[in-house]
């Protein structure tokens, strides 16, 4: 099995996340977008960055460019993809999760650490996690506040597609631990299927003990999940 | 074959918080500015030929509806005028 980290022009945590799957001995490699997915492909990556410079908005370059329609097909069959910061934004843009991810309230660049909660254990990404546990994973965007009409938002909750929220040190969902804005906190979601997933913060920055703690690794076991 | 120009203008929607639009509206309050509101769009003039107008209107709200704007968070207009 090997997960391919896909790399655009622009994406910088391509290699973060590289070396946080080699940590947890998950088999995989960077695969330059116009190369498209190595047939072994057993899962899809898609990391942080600046793709295409946020040209036009975060990850609409991206999103549509050919390597996301093979993309979309694996996802279709059930591969996992997980879309972290501009890979979710790229996610959103590109259909495989709904809503989207836009300029943060403050209008201005956060990097910081923050509490998330986790809404469901049982998709792939959350299982490494208790009901409710509240654990702490950088985050570090300009356009991270989740946007989506109020129905769709209902529609989603009542799918139980929401997976983090943002909240403080003790699960609490409050406007001060929302740090971009997000409608009703949501920090990361699922899309059709639980195996296609997208967030805001960076599991692979706080996948390694020694920089930035390890709240991340059971998400991204997510990948070795059957 | 006619030659257009397809103006394809793409705003947030209403309700959706424009945040940088907020902050100008406060950088134009304290150049002493007085304003109640203020709203930016994205503007995009598209050269195009095509058979009519109602043709090049089609196609540039095709590019607006794949591209240009974000139906989650936007809406758009399009306007054709004859391009010389």
């Amino acid at each position: 099995m090997t997960v391919s980290v896909v790399r655009f022009g622009g994406s910088n945590c391509d290699r973060d996340a590289l070396r946080a799957l080699e940590d947890l001995g998950i088999d995989a490699e960077i695969v330059w977008h116009e190369d498209g997915l190595p047939a072994d492909t057993t899962g899809v990556m898609l990391p942080g960055g600046f793709s295409y410079g946020d040209y036009l908005r975060a990850g609409a370059m991206a999103a549509r460019s050919p390597v996301m329609d093979e993309v979309r097909e694996l996802a279709n069959e059930g591969v996992p993809v997980l879309g972290v910061c501009n890979g979710a934004q790229v996610g959103c843009e590109s259909g495989l999760t709904e809503g989207a991810f836009t300029t943060n309230a403050s209008a201005r660049f956060q990097c910081e650490h923050v509490h998330l909660r986790v809404e469901r254990t049982d998709t792939p990404w959350t299982t490494g996690y208790e009901a409710g546990e509240v654990i702490e994973l950088p985050i570090a965007h300009g356009e991270g506040r989740y946007e989506i009409s109020e129905d769709r938002l209902t529609q989603l909750e009542t799918q139980d597609r929401v997976l983090f929220r943002y909240c403080d040190a003790d699960g609490n969902l409050t406007d001060e631990a929302n740090p971009n804005g997000s409608k009703h906190n949501v920090a990361g979601v699922v899309g059709e299927r639980d195996s296609v997933a997208v967030l805001m913060p960076h599991p692979e920055r706080a996948a390694l003990a020694d920089v930035g703690g390890t709240d991340g690794r059971p998400l991204l076991r997510g990948f070795a999940a059957e | 074959m006619s030659a257009y120009t397809a103006t394809v203008t793409v705003r947030l929607k209403q309700g959706v918080l424009d945040p940088e639009a907020e902050t100008t509206k406060r950088a134009l309050e304290r150049l002493g500015f007085e304003l109640s509101g203020l709203r930016s769009a994205d503007r995009f003039e598209v050269d195009l030929d095509a058979t009519d107008e109602d043709a090049a209107r089609e196609r540039a709200g095709e590019m607006a509806e794949r591209l240009l704007a974000n139906p989650t968070i936007h809406d758009y207009d399009v306007e054709v005028a004859p391009r010389e």
